[in-house]
């Protein structure tokens, strides 16, 4: 049974479709690509696996549980994490308040149990700061784990996204343009990271991305979307060739 | 990249032991000694103050808990909520009616007479506290639910809208409030131990929420919902938290207040009340326990130093009646300067610590230091 399982989900604002009868189906410990052009409806895909938006059509099935419009957090308690496009770090916390905020969903201990600093709620917290320094270590950030998020330079807050989004022990990570603003050689660490991360943290990712060597260097299948349509599916080989997305991205040719 | 295996999860435990930080040996002595300093002031103060000293240091200790509880839901939880009035009114009339002696009773409400069951009971100051408080908190639930799915500016209108009601509401069931002729010779069960003791365990009660991984969840509400929500953080389940616990501690602040005063009215419980308190987290600083402290303390002080300009004056070459209301003129001026110059207040964010005291601070976050 795969992981995850997206049936013609759609989704409408108002009157403008921006995305349509989308399918996908994502099995444990795959790297799936999602790509297209600028407002081709990739975010929106990420918004409703992570019930940011509610899909106007379709069911989305993770772990064989319907998911189809749950709450942000709920989805996330069941094993989907995500990064944001645009960074969204908690700027005024610390990297390492950042990633703690992320373990509370595995909280047991009520509020007075916090309060009273109970020997339950102890033992958490001490779990989830060790947790979440060996998390930073693991993405090479524990130097700065002091630091206010917003004042770390651009590459790391990106790291510390995904730090951060590991930190609520995902089995599903969506990458939304993680080497968004990097340079080749910052590109390139970042591959390596990500392959390093899936294998460690046993994970399934979903990319999208616009820098076509990421994309086609790890991705073992790409969906390409145009004006909410799939419009290719395939290895990034198959995917390279294909006529439409050469359209897509580059325009037609019309005889004149 | 720094390479390095991450094991499962079962050999963070262990790792996390490593990670441990070390408690600063000197916090819990330095704070126990301000305390027993604290104490002995109070001891200190019931027997050598005037009554008139001994009545503003009450005012300063109920503050306190009220800016807190305030500073909880609008600075801490990033939920900007103007009803704290309406919670206080809830908490004071309450708390009054269950520890107002019956004969008491019998002569407030001369016009109307007090329904049935409330007539005879009379609890203890404590018990009657707690109860405010409760039936304040249950308030900030009915309202909560409703009203925290709003953001930023409805929000604010919202519970200012709710205030207002629960002062009006008041006003009018006069067989239980007495309507517009307030509530006088309440016992006068306050004193320094009362209302310290509540600034105390406010104190200590917000900074560790705020120092748990539940404060935590609180500021990454405030610094962005979205991603606190993709984080797993229940927005509403935290909101509600902030809000239910700040009503609760208004409230209970509220009772305090009615027993100093020994009078209430509805009148007692408008947007001024709201503002007032407003003014000692701004002043003080958004998300800063310190600077609460701090400012309940000034503008309560200030309060009773302004009480000059309220009085007439002879300047020399004019002479000008009294103008009541001038202080408040001057708290807003006040108001207005902070949040147009130094918008982060006297604190900011930044809390005194023990660690930042003695500078043996290092760069991780102090959980559970003590301010």
């Amino acid at each position: 049974m795969s992981l995850l399982h997206l049936q013609g989900v759609g989704k409408k604002f108002n009157g403008l479709t921006a995305v349509s009868d989308f399918n996908l189906s994502m099995e444990s410990g795959e790297l799936v690509g999602l790509i297209g052009p600028n407002g081709a409806g990739k975010t929106t895909v990420f918004n409703l696996i992570t019930g940011v938006h509610k899909p106007t059509e379709g069911r989305i099935v993770f772990k064989g549980e319907d998911i189809t419009g749950l709450r942000p957090d709920l989805i996330t308690r069941r094993g989907i994490a995500r990064t944001f496009q645009n960074i969204r770090l908690f700027s005024k916390l610390t990297a390492l308040e950042n990633v703690l905020v992320a373990n509370h969903l595995r909280l047991r201990s009520s509020p007075v149990e916090a309060v009273i600093r109970l020997g339950r709620y102890r033992s958490e917290e001490r779990e989830m700061i060790g947790y979440s320094r060996s998390l930073l270590e693991a993405v090479g950030l524990a130097h700065v784990a002091g630091e206010q998020a917003g004042s770390l330079p651009y590459g790391q807050q990106r790291r510390l996204e995904i730090a951060r989004a590991l930190a609520t022990r995902p089995s599903l990570l969506l990458l939304d343009e993680p080497a968004a603003g990097m340079n080749p050689v910052e590109a390139q660490e970042l591959m390596d990271f990500i392959r390093q991360i899936r294998q460690e943290f046993d994970l399934t990712i979903l990319l999208i991305e616009h820098h076509m060597r990421v994309v086609m260097g790890i991705c073992e299948r790409i969906l390409v979307l145009d004006y909410g349509v799939t419009i290719a599916q395939g290895s990034p080989a198959d995917i390279q060739k294909d006529q439409n997305v050469i359209s897509a991205y580059l325009g037609v040719e019309t005889d004149a | 990249m720094r390479r390095q295996g991450l094991k499962p999860p079962g050999a963070f435990v262990r790792l996390s032991e490593a990670y441990r930080q070390q408690p600063s040996r000197w916090g819990p002595l330095l704070t126990t000694v301000i305390i027993l300093c604290l104490v002995s002031f109070i001891h200190w103060a019931g027997g050598h103050l005037n009554p008139y000293q001994v009545r503003i240091l009450n005012l300063i200790g109920i503050n306190i808990g009220l800016g807190l509880s305030l500073n909880l839901i609008n600075g801490f939880t990033g939920q900007f909520c103007l009803g704290h009035a309406g919670f206080m009114a809830v908490g004071a009339y309450t708390a009054t009616l269950l520890m107002m002696p019956p004969a008491v009773k019998q002569m407030n409400f001369f016009m109307v007479p007090l329904v049935a069951p409330l007539r005879q009971v009379e609890l203890p100051f404590l018990a009657a506290l707690l109860l405010g408080g409760l039936l304040s908190a249950l308030m900030g639930v009915f309202i909560g639910a409703p009203v925290l799915r709003l953001r930023g500016d409805y929000l604010a209108i919202a519970t200012l809208g709710f205030s207002e009601i629960i002062r009006i509401v008041i006003t009018n069931i006069r067989s239980v409030t007495n309507g517009a002729l307030g509530l006088k010779g309440i016992p006068a069960y306050t004193d320094l131990w009362w209302s310290w003791g509540f600034a105390l365990l406010t104190l200590v009660v917000v900074s560790r929420l705020i120092h748990s991984s539940y404060g935590l969840a609180f500021k990454a509400i405030r610094e962005d919902e979205i991603a606190a929500e993709a984080m797993g953080v229940g927005l509403f389940r935290h909101k509600m938290l902030a809000f239910t616990l700040g009503a609760f501690i208004a409230g209970v602040g509220g009772g305090f207040l009615a027993s100093l005063l020994t009078t209430i009215d509805p009148n007692m419980f408008r947007f001024t009340l709201t503002f007032e308190i407003l003014l000692i987290v701004v002043l003080g600083g958004m998300g800063s326990i310190t600077g609460t402290v701090i400012a309940a303390t000034i503008v309560t002080v200030l309060k009773e130093v302004l009480r000059g300009v309220e009085a007439p004056m002879d300047l020399g070459f004019v002479s000008l009646p009294g103008i009541p209301g001038m202080r408040m003129v001057i708290f807003s001026l006040l108001l207005i300067v902070v949040v147009l110059f130094y918008r982060e207040g006297i604190m900011g964010r930044r809390e005194l610590s023990w660690g930042r005291v003695l500078g043996t601070r290092d760069k991780t976050p102090d959980r559970g230091a003590d301010t």
